[in-house]
């Protein structure tokens, strides 16, 4: 048995344990904690497979902002959480049913057929053509080049889902004093010309 | 040498979890993010996987806008999470039946 090998099953254990962790804990802070396991544990195994600019922006993205994120909203809202148990029974059957009908399914057809891959030529951007480059460069040299419409739409989603989230949030509370700058600045009618006398001075 | 079938069943049961995830939990509605979040990952592997095995570098491009498009529906997701809770004072899944006919 290989290290490769070794660390896959270690990874992709972990992986599942901890994703298992993260649809059954009461608390929804051990689930958050959990996902962050999990995005760690399928970091590792995007390093074995040679995505290592793949795992890095999980790490980053994931564990940085997306699983912070709902570390912020779980904590910050209070959830009244651990009701009774009656309620995970009563939804238990349908949902081990599916989830197993799921597992059987993509198992069985993933054992039974081995996909020949050698012969395929429908490749459109081939290893071989980025031989001396390393991972992170090989996928900006395309991602700049023939996917730059893409990459520019991409992130327009993610300034619409800057913009929605905050509309969304934005509240004006009652009773808030806040600064009106125009106000503060404005001089119109609170400022007197007054056309001074020499020698004789004013009144003020 | 890890064969292509190895990571395939690994997706397979990591996308089996998340799916159960959705249906099994009924406390709240942060719990089902997550699992559309682990559903997410693993099409990530699925993809990353093939790249590997392809030789081609098309599947780790895709994986990057699906992780994009993750990233923007979880602080979607979440947003309406806080004004929802903000408004109804609860977000369990068997109090949200606004709209049940």
């Amino acid at each position: 048995m290989s290290i490769s090998l070794l660390t896959f099953y270690l990874f992709s254990a972990i992986l599942l344990l901890s994703s298992l962790m993260v649809i059954s804990t009461k608390n929804p802070v051990h689930s958050v904690l959990f996902l962050i396991l999990a995005f760690l544990n399928a970091a590792g195994i995007f390093v074995i497979l040679h995505a290592e600019f793949l795992a890095m922006i999980l790490i980053i993205v994931y564990v940085g902002a997306v699983a912070v994120l709902f570390l912020f909203v779980v904590m910050m809202l209070d959830f009244k959480t651990s009701l009774g148990k009656d309620n995970i029974l009563q939804y238990m059957p349908i949902g081990l049913l599916i989830g197993l009908v799921f597992i059987a399914e993509l198992v069985i057809v993933l054992i039974n057929t081995r996909l020949d891959l050698s012969n395929i030529q429908i490749l459109s951007n081939p290893l071989d053509n980025f031989s001396g480059q390393s991972n992170t460069e090989a996928i900006g040299s395309i991602l700049y080049t023939n996917y730059v419409l893409y990459f520019q739409l991409s992130g327009v989603i993610l300034l619409v889902a800057m913009v929605g989230s905050i509309v969304l949030t934005l509240r004006d509370r009652e009773g808030v004093k806040r600064q009106i700058v125009s106000e503060q600045v404005d001089r119109e009618g609170k400022i007197e010309l007054v056309d001074v006398k020499s020698g004789e001075g004013v009144d003020i | 040498m890890i064969e292509l079938n190895q990571f395939l069943i690994l997706s397979a049961l990591l996308f089996s979890i998340g799916v159960i995830g959705i249906f099994l939990n009924r406390k709240n509605v942060i719990i089902i993010l997550m699992s559309i979040e682990i559903i997410l990952l693993a099409v990530n592997i699925n993809l990353v996987s093939f790249s590997y095995f392809l030789n081609d570098l098309t599947g780790q491009i895709f994986s990057l806008f699906v992780l994009t498009v993750a990233a923007a529906e979880a602080a979607i997701g979440l947003a309406i999470l806080v004004i929802y809770n903000r408004n109804a004072g609860s977000i369990e899944i068997e109090k949200i039946n606004t709209l049940k006919g």
